[in-house]
């Protein structure tokens, strides 16, 4: 069993500027952010590793960080200009009792994040779920399609990031109240 | 108005329009598509069971839109379902009814406003004969709902088609 900063430090020895960082100041567990490009290596070492075995991705959610600056377009609605998109991991080894929360963010207007399907079966939907909902586009996803919304829902519409607006119409069918 | 309530007056021969007659075995029997779609679906379920007994009212679910008398919409319909319950309404034959069950089809119901997914009453997309109100409804106000359709179709006419 090892705590989040032991995780940090034998991470941050293998994999170097892959890891950014750690964030212990958070009202639950501390939080390794990691970069989007790496993750499905830094996923695997996790999985694999004699003392570390995280062999369960217990969640992976997509976030809309919102920390961008509020633009207003022509019409004058709102939306959010730059920023991050961010992607949380909640991993848990069922052998060690351990637990760590990864992070990695991305660029808003281009979130590209590595799948880490082929480490954890169980992401495969969880990621489908992140891009249809929040529009984080994982890289080398066997079948990232959406997974709640319809297949032909508009593209690039994806209703829980903060500046969503929702259609007039979905086939001929008025959406607002 | 019923039919059985007149004397009998000369050994089996009973005498009726066909118009009350056709109501009446239409409406003692709707049978209803087995469908549910969220939590008002798990009361419409209870209705069915013995304590209230959807039954006695000659309401047998039926597996396919192509022998059923009607549909209760019971639940959140999503933009998603909507499309899917127009295709099944279509399937159904003449007469068909419909009851809509709990606020979410009658109007969208929780998620009226934040509700990006949910089509704000299933009124948009085919008729509705019946409109259950509550969230979810309880069996009793669904009977009641059904008792409503059923004067309804009591009173309906062969020669103008009212649903
Ligand atoms: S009306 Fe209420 S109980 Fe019925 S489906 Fe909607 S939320 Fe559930």
């Amino acid at each position: 069993m090892k705590n989040a900063e032991e995780i940090f430090e034998i991470l941050k020895q293998q994999f170097g500027d892959a890891i950014i960082g750690i964030d212990k100041d958070t009202p639950t567990e501390p939080i390794i952010s990691v970069d989007p490009l790496q993750i499905h290596k830094v996923g695997a070492y996790l999985r694999e590793t004699d003392g570390l075995k995280f062999d369960s991705l217990m969640c992976l959610s997509g976030v809309d960080d919102a920390n961008g600056t509020k633009v207003k377009d022509a019409e004058g609605y709102e939306f959010i200009q730059s920023g991050t998109l961010s992607v949380y991991y909640h991993l848990h080894s069922v052998e060690l009792k351990h637990k760590i929360t990864l992070k990695v963010s991305a660029q808003r207007e281009d979130a590209k994040v590595e799948s880490v399907e082929n480490v954890w079966k169980t992401a495969d939907w969880h990621e489908r779920e992140a891009y249809d909902l929040v529009g984080i586009v994982f890289l080398n996803h066997p079948d990232l399609r959406r997974i709640l919304m319809p297949y032909d829902w508009a593209d690039g519409s994806h209703p829980l990031r903060k500046d969503y607006k929702n259609p007039e119409f979905y086939q001929g069918m008025k959406v607002p109240y | 108005m019923g039919l059985l309530d007149k004397e009998f007056s000369d050994g089996n021969i009973l005498i009726a329009n066909v118009e009350d007659l056709l109501n009446w075995a239409r409406l003692s029997s709707v049978w209803q598509l087995g469908f549910g779609l969220a939590c008002c679906a798990i009361e419409m379920m209870a209705t069915s069971m013995s304590h209230y007994d959807f039954d006695r009212f000659g309401v047998i679910p039926r597996n396919t839109p192509r022998q059923a008398d009607a549909i209760i919409i019971s639940g959140t319909v999503t933009l998603k379902m909507a499309t899917r319950i127009k295709r099944l309404y279509e399937q159904m034959p003449d007469p068909k009814y419909i009851i809509s069950m709990g606020s979410c089809s009658n109007c969208g119901g929780p998620y009226w406003e934040h509700g990006y997914h949910v089509l704000k009453g299933i009124d948009r997309v085919i008729p509705v004969d019946v409109y259950v109100p509550g969230c979810p409804p309880r069996p009793e106000a669904l009977l009641e709902g059904l008792m409503k359709l059923q004067d309804k179709i009591r009173n309906e006419s062969l020669r103008t088609k009212s649903a």
